[in-house]
């Protein structure tokens, strides 16, 4: 990675503008408010220009205020209207934001039309210039952006370790905490306050796009991974600084590897962080989908075996002839992959034999399947379930005799206690089709 | 428009007038003959000669009622009037939850059961009436008052813990800015324990079943140790086993002289689990011991009566331009 100092404060304001918006990130998305920044980042644009206006520069406090106000004022109206209008959550915000955008707009295009708002800027932030914009304090020449965010990481910290139970509690269940005597509403509005000062000192260096997905992203990948709020904010912080290092070597190291001239810092780290949300989707060990295609497989193959093993002791019963290996694929209701990892490992648990055999008039292979003792005894369980079933339902659950098969063929896979199953049918020795319950 | 404008009678009988604070003696005796809601008196007599029947345009309080300010009633809800948009969706209620009893609230959907606690608990604004607990507000009595509320009030699938839950019922003791600490979290496993949950006490809270996701919720108000609980739908579909527990448990809570007021939806029920029962639809049919209160005609009056003109009343306060009807 190229490291000078300007590619390294460059990283360091991206990984403090990350971590910065994904601690009240978190809490946003775990109250399902995750758009809320979205809305911020759009509504401070009259705020941005009131501030312009009263102080008569650019990137002075006035403006930095003036966004914070409209950001704050935006969740307020959002929920006063939400609270006294019939009018939903996601509603009174798509109301509530455009307004102030819209007012946001025409301030400029009347009274500032000297501001030099570049559409990109907004959207991808200034980050590779952000290093160049600096501040001297304490003899020491650091970028503006670095401290901005630094001081509002520190404050965001700091606000979710002291006040971490009073978030918890408002965010899962609100009315309770009104009883015991926390406040919601300040809860709240404290939430939003963090996120419209986070978003407008994150905003000028990484941009709209890079802001909204640093307060969504992490957050909802480290939900994918995390059964704790603790470690989910902890973990939401880390994916969003690893999301800004990842970003940034892409954006310039591999661009150049590539010979490519290198891309925008902020859109190649939301980029990243989308990435290792996909990752957390794709493999996370609990609510992944590798986990559940695994979980998937697993059971399909087992049905298959089951449904083979049914196959095969009822033709026993009906002493019919022993079943062919193709024939048997064909009664088994499943993929032909599903199929072939059954079978195997119905003979890896030597529950069945396969007897090699030739048909000599179409020389084509017959091999017979052979019941061995392990699988007729699982078999036979099978059957024994299969036929209580039935029997249940048609005697409990009052279902008609010849409705019962499809059902009970589904719920005799189902593992349960069989004395159970047994004494709830009321002990039958003959199934609703008078056949012998083994 | 006040609440009291709707009621033309809301002038205190001289009989009311008269009445004194009760007695000790008195109080537990008032607590069970009290029945119906037209009877304030604390004359036992009263009820021979209105057995059950039902006075609505008499159905609030006096101002006078003697336990809105009794220390000794858990809850004294007073004229209480509550409205979602202005429109009325309970009208002068009027209730004493007595020590160590056991209180259904009934009704049909939508007739401001829930609301009811919640307006008790100060979770929503109140239009008329005032609540009191132990004869004094909420706030100074926030630890003795543990609320369940209904089980889709809350997110599942938020990343907290069965321990963390219950852990929540104690905040109100921890305080602001107070860590939760060990001792804290042991009182939280021991009342997980209480409902039979103690294996389940790190599991995330989507991992159990609606039965025990309700009985995390109920061991959450055991942790708080509180006096008064207001549980909303806790038999709310619940395996029997659970429901069993519950209610097991809220008669260990009255046998150690605590009550419950509990929003209740099966009617078949009530006389096994409760002693009284609160009959509910926007006004206050009928309150008091299950054996008066609960009975068919109130019931019939609950569930199938219909106040067409305070249906009226409603909508046109809903409608706020409008002036209401009765003026």
């Amino acid at each position: 990675m190229t490291l000078n100092t300007d590619t390294i404060w460059m990283l360091v304001i991206g990984m403090l503008a990350a971590v910065a918006c994904a601690i009240p990130g978190s809490l946003l998305v775990m109250r399902r408010l995750s758009l809320l920044g979205d809305a911020i980042s759009h509504a401070v644009l009259p705020g941005l220009v009131a501030g312009f206006l009263l102080s008569g520069s650019r990137s002075g406090e006035m403006m930095f205020l003036g966004a914070v106000v409209a950001g704050v004022l935006t969740a307020f109206l959002t929920e006063t209207l939400r609270r006294s209008a019939r009018v939903d959550e996601d509603a009174s915000l798509g109301i509530v934001f455009t307004s102030l955008f819209a007012i946001g707009l025409i301030l400029i295009v009347n009274f500032a039309d000297r501001v030099d708002l570049d559409p990109s800027c907004v959207l991808y932030g200034m980050l590779e210039t952000a290093p160049l914009r600096t501040i001297t304090i304490l003899d020491l020449e650091i970028p503006r952006a670095a401290l901005w965010l630094a001081i509002c990481l520190i404050v965001n910290a700091v606000i979710i370790i002291l006040l971490f139970k009073e978030l918890r509690i408002t965010s899962f269940d609100p009315q309770l905490a009104d009883v015991q005597g926390y406040s919601s509403r300040a809860m709240h509005y404290l939430l939003t306050t963090m996120t419209a000062v986070t978003t407008v000192a994150a905003f000028e260096s990484v941009g709209s796009i890079l802001v909204v997905a640093m307060l969504v992203v992490p957050a909802a990948a480290a939900h994918l991974l995390c059964d704790r709020l603790g470690p989910l904010v902890f973990l939401a912080s880390l994916l969003a600084a690893m999301s800004a290092i990842l970003g940034q070597w892409f954006a310039i190291d591999v661009m150049r590897l590539l010979g490519q001239p290198s891309v925008n810092i902020a859109g190649s780290t939301a980029t990243a962080t989308g990435f290792i949300f996909l990752i957390a989707l794709i493999a996370s060990p609990r609510h992944g989908l590798l986990t559940r295609l695994w979980y998937r497989l697993r059971l399909a193959v087992r049905i298959a075996r089951e449904d083979a093993l049914g196959e095969l002791i009822r033709a026993e019963e009906s002493h019919a002839p022993a079943f062919t290996r193709h024939a048997l694929f064909a009664r088994v209701d499943a993929s032909s992959l599903i199929r072939s990892i059954a079978m195997r490992s119905l003979i890896a648990r030597s529950e069945i034999q396969i007897q090699p055999a030739v048909e000599p008039s179409t020389n084509r292979s017959s091999d017979r399947v052979i019941l061995l003792e392990n699988g007729r005894r699982r078999a036979v369980e099978l059957l024994r379930s299969h036929r209580l079933w039935e029997t249940y339902l048609t005697d409990r659950a009052q279902l008609a005799a010849d409705h019962t098969h499809d059902s009970a063929h589904r719920l005799e896979h189902v593992h349960i206690d069989p004395q159970t199953l047994a004494s709830e049918a009321g002990h039958p020795t003959r199934d609703p089709h008078d056949k012998p319950i083994p | 428009m006040s609440s009291t404008d709707l009621h033309e009678s809301s002038k205190p009988s001289p009989q009311d007038a008269q009445q004194t604070r009760p007695s000790k003696d008195q109080l537990t005796h008032q607590a069970h003959t009290q029945a119906t809601s037209n009877s304030h008196s604390h004359n036992s007599h009263s009820h021979n000669s209105h057995p059950n029947t039902i006075h609505p345009t008499n159905s609030h309080a006096s101002s006078h009622d003697p336990s809105s300010h009794d220390p000794r009633f858990p809850l004294a809800v007073h004229d209480l009037t509550v409205a979602y948009h202005r429109k009325p969706v309970l009208w002068n209620v009027d209730l004493d939850i007595a020590p160590a009893t056991l209180t259904a609230v009934v009704g049909p959907n939508g007739a401001g059961k829930s609301t009811l606690l919640k307006a008790a608990l100060g979770l929503l604004p109140i239009a008329g009436g005032f609540v009191r607990f132990w004869g004094t507000d909420l706030k100074s009595q926030r630890n003795r008052v543990a609320y369940v509320p209904q089980r889709e009030s809350v997110d599942w699938d938020f990343p907290v813990t069965a321990l963390d839950v219950v852990t929540m019922g104690l905040y109100g003791r921890i305080g602001w800015l107070m860590p939760v600490r060990k001792k804290h979290r042991d009182l939280a496993r021991h009342a997980l324990d209480r409902v039979g949950l103690a294996d389940f006490a790190s599991r995330q809270i989507r991992q159990l079943s609606g039965g025990q996701q309700q009985r995390v919720f109920l061991a959450r108000a055991l942790a708080q140790e509180a006096d008064l609980y207001l549980m909303d739908e806790p038999f709310a579909a619940v395996d029997a086993a659970t429901e069993e527990a519950i209610v097991s448990l809220l008669r260990d809570l009255r046998a150690h002289g605590k009550s419950a007021v509990v929003v209740h939806h099966d009617l078949e029920t009530v006389p096994d689990y409760f002693d009284h029962a609160i009959l509910l639809n926007h006004r206050l049919i009928a309150y008091g011991p299950v054996d008066r209160a609960f009975t068919h005609e109130n019931l019939r009056t609950t569930y199938g009566g219909r106040l067409t003109l305070l249906e009226t009343a409603a909508e046109s306060l809903a409608s706020s331009s409008k002036p209401s009807p009765q003026r």
